[in-house]
């Protein structure tokens, strides 16, 4: 490792390489607090062809290394190796081009996501995908995660919305994955992949129009099932809102004590729907939208932009709400086909009451994409267990219904182990084809998103027992 | 011991000529990884098919032993219609997917021609987009769940039935645009669409000069357009250019989209020639950036080709009128991609029956490509040959 270090730092300036004990323990978690561990050495390269450089150096020294952006991930992916390098792409925060013309702006991967609407939203664009994280999560770490958003229902995630990204090979490579280009769709595979396949370093996104006009819509129910069957409703009336969000009295009662969003007193479920588009389509569908949510005791308009951010606040701040009212709490992320959220919603009850463990649902409820959010007291024994198994049956819950262990924050180092409830063995064994195509040696973020991957060039099969070539020591298994 | 029916096949059976010696039609996913597990053993060549409509689509491949027909695999297993979702197998036609969809008022929103024999895998296998990309993208962004087989047989399948999932990585991107060389497409999960509430075509003659200020126009247009295409049978001549406005205020749309446009005719029909094309012997896919809609214009006019497609999406095809001789194609291929390739676009030669044409012209991700397809296809039984730099 020292003389990994010491070719570090000729390749980079002093301080962009860091071995300060003390300030590598700014990097030993990302915003899943649970999982730590100190990275052997931090780097913060300012070009792609450093980052080329330091990862060529990791593949001479055989080293791991990870990729890191804001470090706002809640999954655990940007986890250090504490025998490996953490690259981190917070000096790569450049703007390179915004053609309007083409609708599309280039960017360092740093670059923050709300940045780059920031950047273009007074001529009348914006960047679509919108992670609550918006303000500090990077598009790098967007593109690793497939990030979605409230928005996400009618425009799609991030690999919508990419264009082209260069990204660093694992072994060291620059190559341009752009959509244009004849051939597999390796654009496709690479977003998502959560920095297993290589590290993006400069990225063409798209910019979309904004819309002509928004209308944002607080209804409030005496139940939860009532505002299920409101989203089925408009859902079925062929409407396509932009947004459809959902929170429960417990998330409300949240969101209340926080930050006093003023929601409709006794609301069992308040729904936030958005509508946008040109205006005279907005109108109809509004008026479609209104008799729909006949059945809510209240109904708000927000008429201006000040309005609409007072509708968005209460939810916006839900996640950290709920601090306000429980002392440790565990976010959950898993997704269901849209008719199941009643009878998922009922069971995700019946396993609160049953465990004595309070959940608060605050979530997409457009995309079935559920956010429980598992309450515990960390100075209650045992609490912390029973939240874990309530937290665990829900995405049981999820893959019952057909759904998915996760919809936007990925799987990382926290549900790698759920991966084989959701796929096959040959499954998985197909998808490390794609990884040793990218990533022979298992050297970009290693560890992360699949359980225990068979090594490159091995026959797919059953394994029982450790690897023979592992235990000879003549192989790693990564 | 397949289960699979297998029969000899005919001089009908051939792909671009190379004539396989069986055809296999498998009824299920086990069948069709039984099939190719028996290829496999005897290292035999494997040509999917679909619909049969674009088998002469890209290089002939180099052998071909058994043709893989999908054509039995035809069921829908499932429309959630309340989750805008539908799962089919590969071989269903897009017809009729579509008349199924239909009946509970939604749609795939691909825009596919020679809708007669289309199948959905084809239609994944090849991917290209027609008019309606603008809005709805192509078939990767609306395809959320795959279930694949290997060419050693191994069934797999990434994604799911919700739209919103980030577990695993994406196997169906890279199956899209494939064109049967990693393995056989067996199922696919969509995303649907509520059929729209009404539809409006705006229909008007323009001179060259005059669609790249129109199609930026259009394009930030908050009245939001669906698809603007592009019909320009003689380059020596003006262009057709259509715009289509879908949704529950088409007609006011419309209206103010025809104000940019600065005339035309508004109607409930596309015109005759929406999203089709008259004849695919030679078919040339140009994409380009935006702002190279000039350059595209310009670099078709002297070649002799004819040209239909998106003026939003970037994305055009281009047909010959008449026969076409393999110098001449060959030019015009060229300076098409001199003129696009510089500014972020490529040429693709969809088809051709001439061996020497570059088709593909420049491929950036190519060695990992090729990486791609040693993991999948180490045996390089599937359709080898027929895609980017001879995979
Ligand atoms: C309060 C809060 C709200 C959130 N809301 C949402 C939400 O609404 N939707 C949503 O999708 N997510 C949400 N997230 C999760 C998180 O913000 C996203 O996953 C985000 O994309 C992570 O970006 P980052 O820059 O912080 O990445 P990091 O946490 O630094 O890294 C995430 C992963 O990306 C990899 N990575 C980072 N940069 C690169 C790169 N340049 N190339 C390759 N791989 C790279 C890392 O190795 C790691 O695996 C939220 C998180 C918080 C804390
Ligand atoms: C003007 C125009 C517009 C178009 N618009 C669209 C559009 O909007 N959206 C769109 O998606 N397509 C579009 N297409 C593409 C076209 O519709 C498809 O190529 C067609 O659907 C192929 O279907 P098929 O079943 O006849 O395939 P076939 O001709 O049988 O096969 C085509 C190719 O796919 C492979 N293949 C077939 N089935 C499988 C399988 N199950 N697994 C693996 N490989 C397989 C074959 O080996 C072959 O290489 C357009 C084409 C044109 C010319």
């Amino acid at each position: 490792m020292d003389t990994l270090v010491a070719a570090l730092r000729s390749l980079l300036p002093y301080d962009s390489v860091i071995t300060d004990p003390v300030r590598l323990r700014t990097y030993e978690c990302d915003g899943l607090t649970y999982h730590r561990a100190t990275p052997a050495v931090v780097v913060l390269p300012d070009t792609a062809e450093q980052v080329a450089r330091v990862v060529r150096l990791c593949n001479d020294f055989s080293v791991p290394f990870v990729a890191r952006g804001s470090g706002t991930g809640l999954s655990g992916g940007a986890l250090p190796r504490e025998d490996g390098v953490l690259i981190v792409t917070s000096k790569m925060r450049a703007i390179l081009e915004i053609d309007l013309d083409n609708r599309r702006a280039v960017v360092e991967p740093g670059v923050t996501n709300l940045a780059i609407t920031e950047a273009v939203r007074d001529r009348g664009y914006y960047y679509a995908p919108d992670p609550s994280s918006q303000q500090v999560c990077s598009i790098g770490g967007n593109v690793a995660e497939n990030s979605g958003g409230a928005h996400c229902l009618k425009y799609g995630f991030t690999v919508n919305h990419v264009e082209a990204c260069e990204i660093v090979t694992p072994d060291g490579d620059l190559v341009t994955l752009d959509r244009m280009d004849p051939g597999y769709d390796l654009l496709g595979a690479f977003v998502g992949s959560e920095g297993t396949l290589g590290i993006a370093t400069k990225i063409t996104v798209r910019l979309s129009r904004a819309p002509q006009t928004v209308t944002t819509v607080l209804a409030a129910f005496e139940s939860i099932e009532q505002g299920g069957q409101a989203v089925s409703a408009i859902i079925g009336a062929g409407i396509v809102p932009a947004a459809i969000e959902m929170m429960d009295a417990l998330a409300i009662e949240a969101a209340e004590a926080a930050v006093a969003c003023r929601y409709p007193e006794g609301a069992g479920a308040v729904l936030i729907v958005e509508l946008d588009g040109p205006a005279a389509e907005v109108e109809r569908q509004f008026a479609q939208l209104t008799e729909i949510c006949s059945g809510a005791f209240e109904l708000r308009v927000a008429a201006d932009p000040a309005e609409r951010a007072a509708i968005w606040k209460g939810r916006k701040s839900a996640f950290a709400a709920v601090g306000r009212i429980s002392p440790a709490y565990i976010v959950q992320d898993g997704v269901v086909p849209r008719t199941s959220l009643p009878s998922v919603l009922a069971a995700i009850d019946r396993l609160s009451a049953e465990h004595g463990i309070r959940v608060a649902n605050v979530f997409h409820a457009g995309d079935g994409n559920l956010h429980p959010l598992v309450l515990f007291d960390d100075a209650e024994p045992g609490a912390g267990e029973r939240a874990e198994v309530v937290s665990g049956a829900i995405l049981d819950l999820c893959i019952e219904h057909g759904g998915s262990i996760t919809g936007e924050h990925g799987v990382g180092v926290d549900k790698s182990r759920y991966m084989p409830r959701m796929f096959s063995e040959a499954d998985l064994d197909t998808m490390q084809l794609v990884r040793c195509a990218f990533d022979p040696r298992g050297l970009s973020n290693p560890g992360k998103v699949f359980p225990t991957p068979r090594l490159c060039g091995e026959a797919p099969g059953v394994r029982k027992g450790v690897h023979p070539l592992v235990e000879s020591g003549k192989a790693e298994q990564f | 011991m397949l289960g699979a029916t297998v029969r000899e096949a005919g001089a009908d059976d051939a792909v671009s000529g190379v004539k396989p010696r069986w055809v296999a039609l498998p009824e299920t996913v086990e069948e069709v990884a039984a099939v190719l597990r028996a290829c496999a053993e005897r290292d035999l060549a494997v040509v999917p098919a679909g619909g049969g409509t674009k088998l002469h689509w890209a290089p002939p491949p180099e052998r071909c032993d058994v043709l893989l027909d999908m054509c039995c695999m035809n069921e829908i297993l499932e429309h959630a219609a309340g989750d805008l979702v539908v799962r089919a197998q590969a071989g269903v036609t897009m017809d009729a997917l579509a008349t199924a969809l239909a009946d509970k008022g939604q749609e795939l929103a691909l825009d596919v021609p020679f809708a007669e024999g289309t199948t959905v895998g084809g239609t994944l296998a090849t991917a290209t987009a027609g008019p309606r990309a603008f809005r709805y993208g192509t078939a990767r962004d609306l395809l959320i769940g795959i279930t694949v087989v290997l060419p050693d047989g191994t069934i797999a399948r990434s994604g799911g039935k919700v739209v919103k999932n980030v577990a695993g990585y994406d196997l169906g991107k890279l199956f899209t645009g494939s064109y049967g060389t990693l393995g056989v497409i067996a199922e696919a999960t969509f995303r649907l669409h509520p059929l729209p509430a009404d539809r409006r075509w705006i229909t008007a003659e323009l001179d060259r000069d005059e669609l790249p200020p129109v199609a930026a126009a259009l394009a930030a247009s908050q009245a939001e357009p669906s698809a603007a295409e592009v019909d320009w049978p003689d380059p020596a001549g003006p262009l057709t250019l259509a715009v289509l406005v879908e949704g529950t205020a088409a007609e006011s749309r419309a209206e103010a989209l025809r104000g940019l446009v600065g005339k035309g005719a508004l109607t409930g029909e596309p015109p005759p020639w929406w999203g089709l094309i008259s004849n695919d012997d030679v078919l040339v896919e140009v994409r380009f950036p935006a702002t190279g809609t000039r350059a595209v214009l310009d670099a078709v006019a002297g070649t002799g080709l004819s040209l239909r497609g998106s003026a939003l999406s970037g994305r055009v095809l281009l047909e010959s009128w008449g026969a076409i001789g393999e110098p001449a194609l060959a030019a015009a291929v060229s300076a098409v991609r001199e003129r696009v390739e510089g500014a972020g676009g490529r040429v693709s030669v969809l088809a051709a029956p001439y061996a020497s044409i570059d088709r593909w012209g420049q491929v950036s991700g190519l060695p990992l490509m090729r990486r791609v397809k040693e993991q999948f296809d180490p045996g390089r039984r599937m359709s080898p040959g027929r895609f980017v730099g001879g995979i």
